[in-house]
Formats: structure tokens, C-alpha cells, sequence
């Protein structure tokens, strides 16, 4: 007995992770117990031509036209860009602006879905991806139109391409989903470990690399579990389990921990021999390629104070908020905010027009109750320089100097002297700050403020 | 007491040398600088606001001296101020026409949906990136007052619809309300210009109405009441090619159905067409719903 709690013991301090970070409170028990179930179509569906980072889709169906669930409704418009695929079986109703989440409005295919319409998936015709070459893997990728799902959204199949003169040794499957609330992640590895390792093995024969390693965080025993049993002998995938710590899952974060090599500021992960991949998108890749089907589900979220029936659902892309919302029981008289993805980065909303997209892993609704709290200390007093901040910035920025510095809007010196452009808005420093100063929001100001110069002085 | 009268001697002898130093080295090493420069920054209005694009007055006249630019450059002082220093200088006054800035929104809240109340820090800027920052009109002033913090001629002041109105006696043309507002609704025009459009909403018909009773709607009268090729229809919106403002009258407004389309009489007041439509309410729109945009 002694004995075991003793390796027990150690086994916690041999734990991997990254130093600095903060530990936010969980709130993941809500929804992981619950598995993940369909939601209906909703009547109209909404689906905006530019839902990934990069250049937009183009739209090759008409107004008016018929499309059949799974079809392709957009091509790609570049390299780093992905085709849209109808997500539902229906018709065209007009190709306009929608609103989005980054509040100016884009255009948008909008879907009148057929009432009768069921889920069953009419497009696409088995292949084998075995016998495939790497560069018709990446081809095959981006006829999916997958992205990351874990919220940039960045098309995946940019980054099975080694950039030249570089090399990539280990796959980092990213299964850490530390943001609090969100669940998908941990569903999906629980229900399909299946799929998650045959898109492992895609990505990994496409770069070549020679290991693979999973992080899950602690709090996850029951999917590293999983994932483990399901692993097939011989295959160099390795399972490790990581601290719990806020932002474990940042790409930056997760390879320092898991591999001990610093991504360098505005580098890639290739620049240390690094690919990152998110479990749900490895799911994806490994269900719709071999049937050569294309991306048009995903799993969310639905969680908060302010739903009646949280929980993981799988919807079509493109349902409007206001439709998911309203199935899982949510009264808007009692809410009072609704964010796209987890309370620490997410964004929210400020309509619920707003459709389901790529990249949104929750919807969590707040009600009064928590934002009057926020209300309450929503006076900003000044920075007193006690180094909180200091202490959790996992990228060892100095946010208080930066918010003293986006105070006197000296934003050109905060990129040039202290590394501005490295912060990826994490929000560590806000969440601890004790004068309540809304840091990452001084910084996206300040960010888009250099943006703008910048292409003004381009002109 | 011999130590006192010794010091004494000293200071006053080191005192003169000195002296004959500086006055030496006043002379040797005078700088000779034009005197009507002196003059001139007299004349001027010393705001140094950096519309004419000199960093402050002192080095307007510098330049209106040496013949760089020329005095009528000045959009602050009056025309009178400006043609002295012309005279005074003995050259063209180069008199341009003044310029004022104009906002291409008329979405007041009497007017203007609101979607979601925007929560957190009070500046146009940091609303603008909580999703577009909660009223309907994605294009629409946000009014939160960045241009009017950031005038430096007290020219712009929010009217009790929350928009901004710019006084045209007041404004400088210093750009800085133009590059300050996050939607770039405003835009500097000669002072001529009095056919304006005053909308950005780049959708069409009902679904532009429905965000805002005054939007543009993209309907096209105008374009074809005006003088041809004064108005085309771009982006749903109608556009004025002002290279044709010789051309503009009254008459484009006339049929406009929501009054996007106005005409701008010198002191401020604002002309519609008799077809718009009226707008009675006095209190602001109700918000349509509870979200809100607190971002940490």
C-alpha cells in the first residue's frame, strides 16, 4: 500500500508541463459525463465563405440551386484556404453579407435546408489513403476543408508541408483542452480513439515523422485511458499525461512541456522540429478521408449557467446561435452574455445571428449572476507593480510594463521593445491582475493599432 | 576681513572676464536668422495642431519663409490672417479651399437598432473588437466619443443620439478624428461639398432598414435624378464622384425614401428630400438583446 502511494507520489512530480500559467477553476464536470448527441438541422443555415485563416472560399453553386448533404458548395480560393461543404441537404437560398464574430459582416452561402432532410451522408465514394503519396495526402486534406478545430481554425493541410530546409521529427497530438468549461476534446477522445489514430498515422506518414507524442492533461486519465488500449502495437504514438494548467494547450506551451524546445517568437513549430495537431481535427481526418467526404459537422460545447441541458452536441456548421441555443433550453431573458469558445480566450458575441463555425469549440452562456460579479469590480484602478502578471506570463512578457506603456499609447514601442506580437492572448495576466486592468484588451488595441499603421505606411 | 575684500576682488574680476568672454563669443558665433520668421509664427494661430503638415507653427513659418509651402496651407487661421501673411511676405497666398470632416453615419440611437450593450472599456476602439461592438449596423458609429477626445479644436460634440457633430467654423482638417475612428466613417471635403451620403451599410433594401431607419438601401434613385455620372451605385451604396461636384444640386435628394442622401447647408443644417421618411421618436431604441461585451 505504502509502496504504491509512494510511485503514486512520484509519478505526480514526474509530471510534464510548462512553468508559469495559472489554474483556473475547471468547470468541466457539467458536460464531460455527457456523451456527445446530434442536434437537429436548423431551417436556415449559414455558412460564411471565410470561416478559416487565409484567403476565402468561392462559392460553385448558384442561388436557387439544389445541394445534396456532404456536396462541395465552395473550392478553395488559394493554397492556404479550404472548400466548404453543404452541410445539409437543401437549397440555395442566396449567396449575401452575414454577420460574424469579428463583427464585419462577410459574404456567406445561406441554406434552406428540406424539412425531410435526415443525416445521412449522400456524398463521397471509399479510397484507399494507404497507398496514397505524401503530396496526394496533402491534396486529399484540403479537399476535406479541415481545419484546426481547436479554434485558430488555420487549414491543416498547410501544415503537413515541411517548409524548406526544415524538418519534423515528432507529431504533438494536442488532446490538453485547458480551457475551462470545454469538453469536445475529451469527448471525442473517449468515442473515437479509432478515428483519432488513423488521422495520426496520416499526418505522420505525410511528414514523415518518426514519433508521435499525445499530451493529455491529468484531469483526462479516463481518455488517456482510451487512447492508450486503442493504440496499435509497433507504432512509435506515446500517450503522456501533463500537469493541469492554464495554457497547457497553447501550441507554445504544449511543445515546451512535451519536448522541451522552445518555438521561437513568430516561428512555427517546424523551426523546432514540431508539427501540433488537435485530437478533434485528427478525428476528422481520419473519419472523412478514407470515404472522401468533407468537413461539414463538428462537436461543441453547449455549456454555462445560462442553458438548461449542457452538454457536448454534434451540429451541422453553419446553424445559426440562436437555433443551438434554443434546443438546448436557454431563456434570454435570464442571459446575459454568450461567448464563442472558453471564458479565458473566447470571443463574445454580440449577435445571435452569428453561425456556428469552423473553429467554435463552446458556446457558454453566462447569466447575471456571474457577470454581476465582474460588474462589481469593474472599476479600473491603477497598476500598483505587483508582478502578478509577471509571474504567470507563460511567454515571460512583461504585461505590467506593456499596459503601462498602452496607457500612454506608445504602442510602436511596446512591438519594438517588448515583444508585443509574441503574446497570444492567453489572458493569464487579466485574469490575475488585483487592480482588475483589462490587459489583453489594451493589447489587441494596441495590436491593431500597429496593424493599421502598418498599412498605411505600406501605401 | 582681508579674505572678504580678496574674494570680493576675484568674483568680480572672473565676473568680468567672463563677461568679455560672452560678449566676444556673441558675437563671433551669432547665427543670423530671418526676423520675418519671428513675425510670421506671430501672425499664426500657434495651435500647432499639424493639419498643414509641418510639425507645429514655428516650423510653418520657417517654411512659409523660405518659400516651401505657401501661407494659404494653414487651415486654422481666417483667410484675412492668411492673405497678411501673403502680402507680408510678398507672395501668392495659395489660398486652398477649407476643409472640413464629414461623418458618413446618421444611425443616432432614435434611429439605429442596438443589438447587445457593450460592456467594458469606454472607448470606440476596444468595442469595435468585442464582435463589432453591439449595434446592429455593423458600419455604424459606435459613439463612444473617440473623435471627440481626440479633437484638439473642441469641433466635434455628441448630439444626444450619440453621434458626433462637427462644428465647420471649428474644424481644422487636422486628420486626427479620420484616422482615430475604428469604422473610418469620417472623411475631409472641401467645404463645397454639400451633396453627401451619409451611410456606410453595405447591405441592401429591407435587411439594411431593418438594422437602421436612415440607411442607405441601395434603391439607386439618386443615381439616376443626378447629373450623369455624379452618383453611381458601388457596394450597395451610392457613391459620389466629387471630381463632378460642379454638377451637384438638390435634385438627387428629392426621392431618396430613408434620407440617406442629404444636402449640406453652410451653418450645419441638414436638408432631406421631402420623401423621406419622418423620423418622430425622440427616445432611443430599445436593445434587442442581453448580450454583452465584456472582454478581459
Amino acid at each position: 500500500m505504502a509502496r504504491e502511494m509512494f510511485s503514486d507520489l512520484l509519478q505526480l512530480s514526474k509530471r510534464k508541463s510548462f512553468s508559469r500559467g495559472i489554474h483556473p477553476p475547471e468547470c468541466k464536470d457539467h458536460t464531460s459525463g455527457k456523451s456527445i448527441r446530434r442536434l437537429p438541422f436548423a431551417p436556415k443555415l449559414v455558412i460564411p465563405l471565410s470561416q478559416h485563416t487565409g484567403a476565402p472560399a468561392v462559392p460553385v453553386v448558384r442561388e436557387g440551386q439544389e445541394v445534396v448533404r456532404g456536396e462541395p458548395i465552395a473550392e478553395a480560393g488559394g493554397f492556404v484556404s479550404v472548400p466548404m461543404h453543404a452541410p445539409v441537404t437543401g437549397i440555395v437560398d442566396r449567396i449575401a453579407l452575414a454577420p460574424t464574430l469579428e463583427g464585419e459582416p462577410s459574404p456567406a452561402i445561406f441554406i434552406k435546408s428540406y424539412p425531410a432532410a435526415d443525416q445521412r451522408i449522400l456524398y463521397g465514394a471509399p479510397r484507399d489513403i494507404e497507398s496514397m503519396s505524401p503530396e496526394e495526402l496533402v491534396q486529399a486534406v484540403q479537399d476535406t476543408g479541415v481545419v484546426g478545430l481547436g479554434g485558430a481554425a488555420f487549414p491543416t493541410h498547410v501544415k503537413l508541408i515541411v517548409p524548406e530546409g526544415k524538418s519534423v521529427d515528432t507529431v504533438v497530438v494536442n488532446g490538453c483542452e485547458c480551457e475551462p468549461y470545454l469538453t469536445t476534446d475529451h469527448r471525442v477522445m473517449l468515442e473515437r480513439p479509432d478515428d483519432i489514430i488513423a488521422g495520426i498515422r496520416v499526418v505522420a506518414r505525410s511528414l514523415g515523422a518518426k514519433r508521435v507524442l499525445v499530451g493529455i492533461e491529468e484531469n483526462k486519465m479516463d481518455a488517456a485511458e482510451v487512447l492508450r488500449k486503442a493504440l496499435p502495437e509497433g507504432l512509435p504514438i506515446k500517450v503522456e499525461v501533463l500537469r493541469v494548467k492554464y495554457p497547457q494547450g497553447a501550441e507554445k506551451m504544449l511543445v515546451k512541456a512535451l519536448l522541451r524546445r522552445e518555438i521561437p517568437p513568430g516561428g512555427l513549430p517546424a523551426d523546432v522540429g514540431a508539427a501540433v495537431f488537435n485530437v478533434a481535427t485528427l478525428a476528422q481526418i481520419g473519419d472523412l478521408l478514407p470515404r472522401q467526404q468533407g468537413l461539414i459537422e463538428r462537436v461543441v460545447t453547449i455549456t454555462g449557467p445560462g442553458v438548461e441541458r449542457p452538454g457536448n452536441y454534434l451540429m451541422a456548421l453553419g446553424t445559426p446561435l440562436r437555433f443551438a441555443l434554443e434546443q438546448v433550453g436557454f431563456s434570454n431573458r435570464r442571459s446575459k452574455q454568450v461567448v464563442l469558445g472558453g471564458p479565458m480566450m473566447g470571443a463574445t458575441v454580440s449577435s445571435l445571428d452569428i453561425p456556428v463555425t469552423k473553429g467554435v469549440t463552446g458556446i457558454l452562456v453566462m447569466t447575471h449572476k456571474q457577470t454581476r460579479v465582474e460588474l462589481r469590480h469593474n472599476r479600473i484602478y491603477p497598476c500598483i507593480k505587483c508582478g502578478e502578471c509577471v509571474e504567470v506570463c507563460p511567454l515571460y512578457l512583461n504585461p505590467s510594463r506593456l499596459g503601462l506603456l498602452a496607457r500612454k499609447q506608445q504602442y510602436e514601442t511596446m512591438e519594438e521593445q517588448f515583444h508585443l506580437n509574441a503574446c497570444f492572448e492567453c489572458g493569464c495576466c487579466s485574469y490575475v491582475c488585483p487592480s482588475n486592468i483589462p490587459l489583453v484588451q489594451y493589447f489587441r488595441i494596441a495590436k491593431a493599432l500597429n496593424r493599421e499603421r502598418k498599412a498605411r505606411a505600406c501605401l | 576681513m582681508v579674505e572678504f575684500i580678496t574674494a570680493g576682488l576675484l568674483m568680480a574680476f572672473l565676473g568680468m572676464c567672463l563677461s568679455v568672454g560672452l560678449a566676444v563669443a556673441n558675437r563671433m558665433l551669432y547665427v543670423y536668422e530671418d526676423p520675418r520668421i519671428d513675425e510670421v509664427e506671430e501672425m499664426l494661430p500657434n495651435t500647432n495642431c499639424g493639419a498643414c503638415g509641418t510639425p507645429g507653427c514655428r516650423a510653418f513659418a520657417e517654411a512659409a519663409v523660405a518659400g516651401d509651402i505657401a501661407p494659404g496651407k494653414c487651415t486654422v487661421s481666417p483667410s484675412e490672417v492668411l492673405k497678411a501673411i501673403a502680402i507680408y511676405l510678398g507672395v501668392d497666398a495659395g489660398m486652398e479651399e477649407k476643409r472640413v470632416a464629414r461623418l458618413a453615419c446618421a444611425g443616432g440611437t432614435q434611429v439605429a437598432w442596438t443589438r447587445a450593450r457593450y460592456e467594458g472599456l469606454e472607448t470606440c476602439r476596444a468595442a469595435a473588437l468585442v464582435s463589432g461592438g453591439g449595434k446592429g449596423c455593423a458600419w455604424g458609429c459606435l459613439g463612444l466619443e473617440d473623435c471627440m477626445d481626440v479633437c484638439d479644436s473642441d469641433a466635434i460634440v455628441m448630439d444626444r443620439y450619440g453621434l458626433p457633430v462637427v462644428d465647420e467654423e471649428k474644424c481644422t482638417a487636422c486628420k486626427a478624428c479620420v484616422e482615430v475612428c475604428p469604422k473610418q466613417l469620417f472623411s475631409l471635403h472641401p467645404i463645397s461639398h454639400r451633396l453627401w451620403v451619409a451611410c456606410k451599410n453595405l447591405e441592401m433594401g429591407d435587411e439594411a432598414e431593418a438594422e437602421c431607419e436612415v440607411a442607405c438601401n441601395a434603391c439607386g434613385r439618386c443615381a439616376v435624378d443626378a447629373p450623369e455620372g455624379l452618383i453611381t451605385m458601388e457596394n450597395n451604396l451610392a457613391v459620389i464622384d466629387y471630381s463632378r461636384n460642379d454638377l451637384a444640386t438638390k435634385e438627387p435628394i428629392l426621392r431618396c425614401p430613408t434620407g440617406a442622401i442629404v444636402w449640406l447647408e453652410r451653418g450645419g443644417a441638414i436638408v432631406k428630400g421631402p420623401e423621406a421618411k419622418r423620423v418622430t421618436r425622440v427616445s432611443p431604441l430599445p436593445i434587442l438583446e442581453t448580450s454583452t461585451g465584456i472582454m478581459r
